[in-house]
């Protein structure tokens, strides 16, 4: 039980880190905003809270003194500055080990907290803070509560008592009573009037209530924090005083059932709360009302919601089939019930970019530091979604391509000067839709590529020859080939030559394409296309001799009939006119190796990858169809030609083609003839 | 697997079929099923090892010929041939892969004790694609290493 709470907790600080992360090196360019101060203050709150609670104290005393400062910040007794945010980051890098227990034989963890100690002007902050556990709103209330109480202001009492299964859920009394001391809680006696006797006794329950006496200047908000995280039936009495203006319409009786989801406070029929109903709304308001879902559950949907649409395909078969008409309606609705559900579920795996971009930020920061190349990081689009497996596998690529921007396209601030552009490079990270697709460009402005140099490097590590005829865009794809690195001297960022084609490995797994543009010295741009989804496509289904294949629909613009002129094969004239512009088209028949001749009215389906378009030749066009996509197996993922398989409604297989492959194949072919037929299914 | 993995338990069920006139013989725990001859769908390119897939239950599962694998010549088909659904190991991973055999003969269990390492220079396969052999009713009874084979056929070089 306990295992499984700390894990939810170990998560929970992974998200909060990412979260406060981004604030802090947000508040690098926006120092003055006190939104993000806020929300960095409340992420390690909430870590120091939960920390507490299972019992990380050496975690909780740490951000604790973290919190200090930006509490400090937040009363507007600080300013942000860059050392403060260097040791913040610091501080935030210290928590994971924090959170792993791992020892600090070097001592950093004392470095960095006498550092920001020294930042509040070298005040004993921690002997202060000792023992305030929730400064939220204790700033004014904590100091002065001592002195409340023994001037006699009138006081407040407060009993709790840990409810059903808080013990087992991990709450720890000591802890809240701990907490509440930091609030001047005084008299503070045990309730043993419902302890059972020892036959009955419970030991998951705690029978054991508390009472104790808490200065009148304490605030039912205060103490609410208190129980954020512990399920506890509390109550707060006593007289109102002008500390506690918050309460002073609530009093004199609040009591709250504070639940671990605070937000739904229950507060006794005839007292309204709604001051503290407010704070707490302020306090989750961007968090929204979202469930935690572990990863499995959701693939696990998506191949229950695959097969349903399989099934659902096969129905809609039958019912045309039958040619019952109230199977047909049936079988329609069927259709647009699975649609809704398969949408529905796709949207659930849809992840923004932003929780990947924090991650970049960050190296951004520390690379332009350890490289001495100073550089502004802009992103945009950081809302654009993906499917959270692409998310997942897109983290490394990106990382690759960044650190080789600021390694190698980015000059060094004297050279910048002497180009005549500014001392500050620009990286930036745009994502958005297009389409089907997401687009992710990594631009830089620094030196740019030479064709000439790429070139001559290539030929000089035998990875082309030097009669090679090449586009540009074809010698700038020769950075992604194994071996190949342009960096004159290896770094222990990159250089090593292996990271590329990497790059390209995982992209093309994710059915995606790069494309590199630059212009010597004005920059670099590497564009990475990328699927929505891996999961279900629209896809068009087609014929060849016979067999079926699915064309991805999103790829599809068009599709006109081959003119009879065109029937017979010919090398050097399979190009259409489509309404001005000329296009390149595959006989498939040829491609696939096809036996027979094809009937009359054969097809030509125009696709699209990138820029590019080529026509695919085909006997039949069948129709689209919800298509449910399959990996192919090791055994034939070597076969570029085809990005998977599907199921059809009849219950027989249809092969998915890769339109990127068959676009880049049309390109060799024009440029090749003579290599093209081997190179056709490589 | 390796034969001394194999000796290292005192007795082995096997499943025995035939390619072409040769009698081979499968672990039984890796045998899914057994599945009568249905329509395969042919995949352009992938060439002649494995050269289709087949729908087993909603899975999209390949279809290993592995007559051509061990250079058995093709014969006839007859009423006996059958499709058989594989637990197997490619590359370190767990997949699952169908052959076709020409006949399924028996379910047997047999004492590790008379399986024999193959004799390098003694067969036509590379050896690595063979467990051991023993000698059964009716002549000597292959066991090839499918992981190995599959694997190597993962890295084929496709057209």
């Amino acid at each position: 039980m306990m295992d499984d709470m700390t894990a939810i907790f170990r998560e929970e600080v992974r998200d909060l880190l990412e979260s406060l992360e981004r604030g802090l090196l947000d508040l690098k360019s926006r120092p003055e905003d006190m939104g993000l101060v806020n929300q960095v203050f409340r992420d390690l709150h909430t870590v120091k809270g939960s920390g507490a609670m299972f019992g990380f104290s050496e975690l909780a005393a740490f951000i604790h003194e973290f919190e200090t400062v930006f509490d400090q910040v937040r009363s507007g007794n600080l300013a942000i500055g860059p050392e403060l945010l260097r040791l913040a980051l610091a501080a935030k890098d210290e928590i994971p080990g924090l959170v792993e227990g791992e020892a600090d034989p070097e001592g950093r963890r004392v470095a960095i907290l006498s550092g920001l100690q020294g930042l509040l002007g070298g005040g004993p902050v921690a002997a202060e803070a000792e023992v305030a556990a929730a400064p939220a709103e204790a700033g004014a209330g904590e100091a002065d509560a001592g002195e409340a109480v023994a001037a006699g202001e009138g006081v407040m009492r407060l009993s709790f008592r840990l409810s059903g299964a808080a013990l087992a859920m991990g709450a720890r009394p000591e802890i809240v009573l701990d907490e509440l001391r930091g609030l001047g809680a005084v008299a503070v006696e045990a309730d043993l009037a419902d302890v059972p006797p020892l036959d009955r006794l419970d030991v998951e329950a705690c029978a054991i209530g508390w009472k104790m006496v808490l200065p009148a200047s304490v605030t039912a908000a205060q103490v609410e924090e208190v129980f954020l995280f512990v399920d506890a039936e509390w109550s707060l009495e006593g007289a109102a005083t002008e500390a506690a203006p918050a309460v002073a319409e609530a009093a004199p009786v609040a009591a709250a059932k504070a639940a671990p989801v605070a937000a739904g406070a229950v507060v006794k029929p005839e007292v309204k709360v709604e001051a503290k109903v407010e704070t707490k709304s302020d306090a989750k308001s961007d968090a929204g009302a979202t469930i935690r879902v572990p990863a499995e559950r959701l693939d696990a949907l998506m191949d229950a919601v695959g097969e349903l649409v399989t099934a659902e395909a096969r129905l809609t078969q039958l019912a045309r089939d039958l040619r019952d008409p109230a199977l047909i309606a049936t079988a329609e609705q069927i259709t647009r019930l699975a649609g809704g559900l398969r949408d529905a579920t796709m949207t659930m795996r849809m992840v923004p970019m932003r929780s990947l971009v924090g991650r970049f930020r960050r190296l951004v920061l520390d690379l332009s530091d350890k490289l001495g190349k100073p550089v502004e990081f802009r992103v945009t689009g950081e809302d654009t979604e993906l499917d959270k497996t692409v998310i997942e596998k897109l983290a490394d690529p990106l990382v690759h391509v960044l650190r080789n921007a600021l390694d190698h396209g980015m000059e060094l601030p004297d050279a910048r000067v002497a180009a005549g552009k500014p001392r500050e490079g620009l990286v930036e990270l745009v994502a958005e839709h297009a389409g089907a697709e997401v687009l992710i460009k990594v631009r830089d402005d620094g030196k740019g590529m030479d064709p000439a140099k790429l070139r001559e490097k290539a030929i000089a590590k035998g990875i082309i020859t030097p009669e090679a005829q090449m586009t540009e865009a074809q010698i700038f794809a020769l950075i992604f080939e194994p071996g190949f690195s342009t960096a004159e001297a290896v770094t222990d960022l990159s250089g090593r030559g292996v990271g590329m084609d990497v790059v390209r490995r995982t992209i093309d797994a994710l059915r995606g394409t790069i494309q590199i543009d630059s212009a010597l010295g004005r920059g670099t741009t590497v564009t990475l296309r990328l699927p929505l989804t891996l999961a279900i496509i629209e896809g068009l289904q087609i014929e060849v001799a016979g067999e079926q294949y699915i064309l991805p629909m999103p790829n599809v613009q068009e599709i006109v009939e081959l003119p009879p002129e065109k029937v017979e094969p010919s090398r050097t004239e399979d190009f259409l006119d489509v309404r001005g512009g000329f296009v390149p088209f595959l006989r498939l028949r040829q491609l696939f190796d096809c036996a027979g001749e094809p009937g009359p009215g054969q097809n030509v389906v125009i696709v699209r990858a990138g820029d590019a378009r080529v026509g695919i030749v085909v006997d039949r066009i069948i129709g689209t169809n919800q298509t449910v996509i399959k990996q192919m197996s090791k055994l034939h993922s070597g076969v570029r030609a085809l990005s998977g398989a599907t199921l059809l409604g009849n219950g027989s297989i249809a092969l998915i083609l890769d339109v990127g492959h068959l676009v880049g194949m049309s390109r060799q072919q024009g440029e090749a003839p003579q290599a093209a037929r081997q190179e056709v299914l490589a | 697997m390796t034969i001394h993995h194999l000796k290292e338990d005192r007795q082995i069920t096997l499943v025995t079929l035939s390619l072409g006139k040769q009698v081979l013989a499968i672990p039984a725990v890796r045998l899914r099923e057994i599945l009568d001859p249905m329509p395969v769908t042919r995949v352009p390119g992938a060439g002649p090892l494995v050269p289709a897939v087949l729908n087993v239950r909603g899975t999209v599962v390949p279809l290993a010929n592995l007559k051509q694998v061990l250079r058995i010549p093709e014969t006839e088909a007859d009423d006996r041939r059958r499709i058989l659904v594989l637990d197997v190991t490619i590359a370190g991973e767990p997949a699952v892969v169908a052959m076709e055999a020409d006949a399924v003969h028996e379910v047997a269990t047999i004492e590790t004790a008379i399986i024999e390492p193959v004799p390098a220079t003694a067969s036509a396969w590379p050896p690595e694609y063979l467990t051991g052999l023993y000698r059964g009713g009716a002549g000597f009874v292959l066991m090839p290493d499918l992981d190995q084979i599959l694997s190597a056929l993962a890295q084929r070089p496709m057209a």
